[in-house]
Formats: structure tokens, sequence, C-alpha cells
């Protein structure tokens, strides 16, 4: 799976079609199943797994968007939705009442915004100096070394125990933890992020950082500022993945040196993996395997008479046969029993589409 | 070396300087000024030690880790893991036959051998696609994490050192001297670690010797060099690929006996000590075994300075290494650009 077949198609330029027309039928449908769902969904299924896939699916779309435009595989998505979180709750109320500060969330959420952005500039910075694997070895290692000054640091992150009852601001009088305005909260957030996703991949600088990815010697010479692209790169996926991490607070309520521990930034990689890193669909619909697979583990363990601590294994060898038999993820599948049926409805017509 | 001296005089002058200053600070008696200001000479010293002798540790993980990816590009994420698979192999054979070194040959091929099932059946399918080799190293760590939990539990497990290395046992550094009396108290330190550390360094002269000065050494640096073109000379690069990733994957198996003996084993190890020989490696520079000792030596002393000094950011100064290699060389210290 190298870098570059994992270009994402370029939507052809001169459509001249309403934008509501564009949008394919499936996708119209798509969005009315998740915009009704709350009528069949019971509490557990909006909250945790769908509110969870959101959350999961934004910090892997992150990670998508610097590995499949920008060619930088970062594991340190998951440790800037972290210091987002950990911002929300150091700034705004908490439990930790001696540690946080209790200020308004009209300050605290820019602030949270923006200083997971300062950081995630900072290390994008060190990660571009060299690239390929190397950057997946140094932002590991930056992302652990973050894990463990956290677990160690008291007076910010309040080492060990982290910080309880970080519950969101009642805007309007609604308390957005409860299951359905979460459940749309969320969404509308994802929405937002994939959105501005699809937009930023076909903007100017989305077309430009594609270039870099591809050939950045090229770029360079057409008089791009490769380091620039890469290291705005960074600080734009920053913004996806803190809006996942202060979402993740939210819903857990709390956070801990263990929510961004090394093991959920290879979880971040997984769900981006496994469902494919070509298109931003791609970590939602891994985070919803994902979700399914830890949530549902018990059952089918112990259908197996296995016993449910055994989830990771089952995470493992599932990512482990994605990476070698289909690399684009459960997307890639897709397209290419599409294609299949494509070419076998082609061959049964005699040919021409 | 005389060239430096000539093209850089301060800078020499600046480094001598520093470098007799070290040597104050270990070998004479602390005056009580000093005392007042760092603690006890005991307690540095100890630090500094303790600093050495897990950079011994941290250069046996690294170096086959160093190694492997010099030569086949591969970043093996799952090195770690090979690592606690070591340490809780050797503590089943050290506690079975009661033989503390029985258990580095046998961990030594047992490990050595899954990393050759690796190479062969794994890694060698995929040449040439470093993404994929280093996502597929994932899967096998979180795969071989959770087989290690599944059959040796959560608990910690710790490997007792032989009779005849136990307890501590005198170095010639002069640890106080007291002022009443005169008398002087050497530094008494466990055996153990010294042994440790001394066999860390022959481990790394030989590997430097075979690299250096052996027909094998010779593929092997050749391979690091050109890979096609030693392969097109006629040499069979797979069987070169093969020993190393078997010679790296073992050499981690016996760091972790040496990693059970020192500290204790217990999930969660593994990505500790991957961690550490990235940041090892990074600093040090990819591929380069020189470069895998002198990163090793920094950041094992870093860290335990840390730990004594400054216990809450001890991690911070570690990464804050890794940044400044980064920033100002990131090829390593030692390491070429390619």
């Amino acid at each position: 799976m190298s870098v570059a077949d994992q270009a994402p198609r370029f939507a052809s330029p001169v459509d001249q079609r309403m934008w509501s027309e564009r949008i394919p039928a499936p996708w119209w449908i798509l969005g009315l199943i998740l915009l009704l769902l709350p009528i069949v969904a019971n509490n557990f299924w909006l909250f945790q797994i769908m509110g969870w896939t959101f959350i999961l699916g934004m910090i892997g779309l992150s990670l998508m968007f610097l590995a499949g435009y920008g060619g930088m595989v970062s594991l340190l998505q998951m440790s800037i939705a972290g210091l987002a979180g950990y911002m929300v709750a150091i700034l705004g109320p908490s439990g930790a009442a001696n540690v946080s500060l209790g200020l308004s969330w009209w300050i605290v959420l820019p602030a949270a915004f923006l200083i997971a952005a300062l950081f995630a500039t900072m290390c994008g910075a060190l990660a571009v100096r060299t690239d390929g694997i190397y950057t997946i070895m140094i932002t590991l290692a930056i992302a652990a070394a973050f894990f463990y000054f956290t677990r160690q640091n008291y007076s910010i992150f309040n080492g060990y125990s982290g910080f309880n009852l970080v519950l969101p601001p009642k805007l309007f009088g609604v308390n957005w933890r409860d299951p359905l305005p979460f459940y749309y909260l969320s969404l509308a957030c994802a929405a937002l992020c994939y959105g501005a996703v699809v937009y930023l991949a076909r903007s100017p600088f989305g077309l430009a950082l594609q270039g870099v990815r591809d050939n950045p010697r090229r770029m360079a010479a057409l008089g791009f500022n490769v380091t620039a692209h890469r290291v705005a790169a960074y600080a734009l996926a920053s913004v996806f993945a803190s809006t996942g991490g202060i979402l993740l607070v939210w819903q857990n309520a709390q956070i801990a040196p263990g929510t961004i521990g090394i093991s959920s930034a290879i979880d971040v990689l997984v769900v981006a993996v496994v469902g494919g890193m070509r298109r931003p669909l791609g970590p939602f619909i891994g985070a919803f395997i994902y979700v399914l697979l830890q949530v549902f583990s018990t059952d089918i363990l112990g259908f197996f008479g296995f016993s449910a601590d055994r989830f990771k294994l089952i995470i493992g060898i599932g990512f482990l046969a994605i990476v070698l038999f289909s690399p684009d993820g459960v997307l890639g599948l897709w397209d290419r029993w599409r294609a299949r049926m494509a070419a076998r409805k082609a061959a049964t017509t005699g040919g021409g589409a | 070396m005389d060239n430096y001296i000539k093209r850089y005089p301060l800078w020499s002058l600046i480094f001598f300087l520093l470098a007799a200053a070290f040597l104050c600070l270990v070998l004479a008696p602390w005056p009580p000024e000093l005392v007042a200001v760092w603690g006890r000479k005991q307690i540095f010293l100890n630090a500094l030690l303790g600093g050495i002798t897990l950079g011994a540790l941290y250069f046996l993980v690294a170096a086959g880790f160093t190694l492997i990816f010099g030569l086949m590009r591969v970043v093996n994420l799952a090195h770690g893991s090979l690592f606690l698979i070591g340490g809780y192999v050797g503590y089943e054979v050290a506690t079975a036959s009661g033989s503390w070194l029985l258990a580095f040959p046998i961990v030594f091929i047992v490990v050595g051998l899954i990393g050759l099932l690796m190479q062969f059946f794994i890694f060698s399918k995929m040449e040439g696609e470093e993404l994929r080799q280093t996502l597929v190293s994932i899967g096998l760590s979180i795969v071989f994490a959770d087989l290690m939990l599944w059959w040796w539990g959560g608990q910690s497990y710790s490997i007792l050192a032989p009779q005849f290395l136990q307890g501590p046992m005198e170095l010639p550094l002069v640890s106080n001297i007291n002022d009443a009396t005169g008398v002087v108290t050497w530094l008494r330190y466990p055996s153990v670690r010294v042994w440790i550390l001394v066999a860390a360094i022959v481990i790394g002269i030989a590997m430097w010797l075979v690299l250096n000065r052996t027909a094998l050494g010779m593929l092997i640096r050749a391979g690091v060099d050109d890979r096609e073109m030693l392969a097109a000379s006629g040499v069979r690069i797979h069987l070169v690929f093969l020993a190393v990733f078997g010679f790296g994957a073992g050499l981690a198996g016996i760091a972790g006996i040496i990693g059970a003996t020192f500290q204790s084993l217990s999930p969660g190890e593994d990505t500790r000590f991957l961690l550490a020989s990235l940041v090892v490696v990074i600093v040090g520079g990819m591929g380069s075994i020189v470069g895998a000792a002198l990163g090793a030596l920094i950041i094992g002393v870093a860290e335990q300075m840390g730990f004594v000094y400054a216990p809450t950011y001890s991690i911070v100064l570690t990464f804050l290494i890794m940044a400044a290699v980064l920033a100002f060389r990131p090829q390593g210290l030692l390491g070429t650009r390619r």
C-alpha cells in the first residue's frame, strides 16, 4: 500500500447541475436514515454505539485527511483529540475543582481548539522534518511521550486519575448529554467535518496537498512550499480531531491518561485502515465496525466459547486480515465488488456501459 | 580528531572543559556546597550508573530494531512484543530449569525463530511496501499482546538473578569521605547490573566486529547501502535478510530476560520498550549500530537523571532530546541521509 495508490478520485470540475442533484441518491437515503434513526433506535444505540462511532470516525477522519491526501500516516491524532478534551476539562468546570479553572464555555471551546491546533502544528513541524515511514515512528514517539506526561503530571493534567464530571454546557436549556441531543450533536459535528474534508480535498489547498503527496520535488519546483502545506495539513486535521476529542470527553464525562494511551492511538489507525483511507467515508465505516465489535464482542466471543477479554485479539486479527488482503480497507473491497459486478454485467449484455 | 581541534579550537576547549568537569563530578568527593545544591554524591552516581545500565538494556533492544530497519527498511513495530515474549519465555525456562544462564540460548533460539517466521511468511511477501509492512507489524503486535495477556495474565513477573550475581559489589568510585575519620566509602552497586552492562558492551563490540570484519558483515553493510545492487551481484539476499531478522529478534528476546531481571515484566512493557527503541534510533540515527549505542546511552542517562532530579518531567526531557535532534539533525546523530 504505497501512498501514491491511495489517490482519491477527483471530481470532474465542470459539473453544471444543481448541488442537490449532484449528490447521488444513496447519500440522501443514508442521510435520511441517520436523521430518522432515533424513531427506531433505543438510547443505548443512539448514545453509545452511534455517538461513539461518530466520535471515533471524526478522529479517524483527521488521520484519513493526513494520510489519504497528505501521505503522512500520523499516530498523533488521538493525542490531539485528547489534548482538546483535556483542555475542556482543565479550563472548564470538572470534578477536580482544585485543578480545573471553571471558565465558561465560550472561552473554553475556542481555547481548546486553539491549543490543540498549536500542539498539532508544533508536532507536525517536527514530524515533517522526515517523511515516509519515519512519520509513523516519530508521531508514535510523540504520542507515547504525551501519554506518559499526562500520567506523571499532576499540576496541569491531574496525573493518573485525570478529570471526571466533565459535562457539556446546558445551552438553550438542553442537556446535551441526554441520548437524543447528543446523537444529533455528534451527527451534526460528524457531518460538518465530513463536508469540510470533502470541500478541502477539492479546494486549491487540497489539490496542492495531493500534489505534494504524489511528488514533493515537482511541487517544490513549481513554487509550492512543501513543508508549509504539510504543516498546514496537520493544523487543519487537528480541528476534526479536536471536535471528536471534545465530544468524547462529554460522552464519557471524564478523561484520563488511559483515554489517550498508545493502544487508543493505534485504534484510530485501525479504524482508518479498516474503513479505507482513500475516501472520507472510510473512517466512519471503520469506526462503526470497530464499535459494533467492541460492544458485542461479549456475545460473539461467548458464542464461540471464549471469554470477552479476547476482543483485542479479534481486532488485531481483523486488522491483519484487512492489511494483508485488502490494503484499501472495507471500501476497497466494496469498490472491487462493484467493479466485478459491472464487468459481469458488461459481459452478459455484450459490452458497452 | 586533530583536524577537529585545529578547525574548531573554541568548541574543542568547551568540550574538553565539560569532559573534565564531568570526570571531576564522578571521581572526586563532592564539597559540601555542591551537596547543598545537588544532594548527595551517592544519589548522582546511582542515577548515572542506573542510566548507563538502562542504556545497556535499551541498546540490546534497539540494536536489533535498527539493524532490521537499516537492512530491510522494515519498521518492525512488533519489536516490543518480541522483547516481552523473550522475557516471558525466559521466565518459564528459568523457573522450570532453575538456571538463569540456560534461558539465554533457549530464548534466543525461540524468539529468533518467531522473527524468522515473521520475515519468511509475512514481511518478505510485501517487500518494498514499507507502509504496509509497518501496518502489518502493528497488527502483529496487537495480536501478540493479547495472546500473551491470555497466557500469562496481567500480573507482573520478575526473574531472580542467580546466586553469584546477587548482592552489591564495590566500584572504584568514591561515594563519600568521612570528614572526621578520613575513611573513604566506595560506591556499592548491584553486581548483576554491572555484569549486564559488561555483557551489553561485549555484545555491542562483537556486533561491530562481525559487521566490520567478516564476510557476512560485509554482505550486510553492502545490503544497507544498496540492496538491489547486492542482489544483482548474485548474493542470495533473502538468506541474509532472514539471518538479520532472526538475529535482531533473538537479541530483543535476550533483552527481555535482562529486562525481567532488572525490573519486571507486565503487559504494557512491550510498548514501553518499543517506544524506547524508537526514541533511541531516532536520536542515534536509523540503521547505525554505533548510533544505537550512543542514543541508548543518552536516553538511558536522561531518563534516570530525570527520574531523580525532576520526576514530573523526566519523560519531557527524553522527548525534548528527541525533538532537538529532529530539529537540528533529522537523520539522527550518527545517521546518514539517504
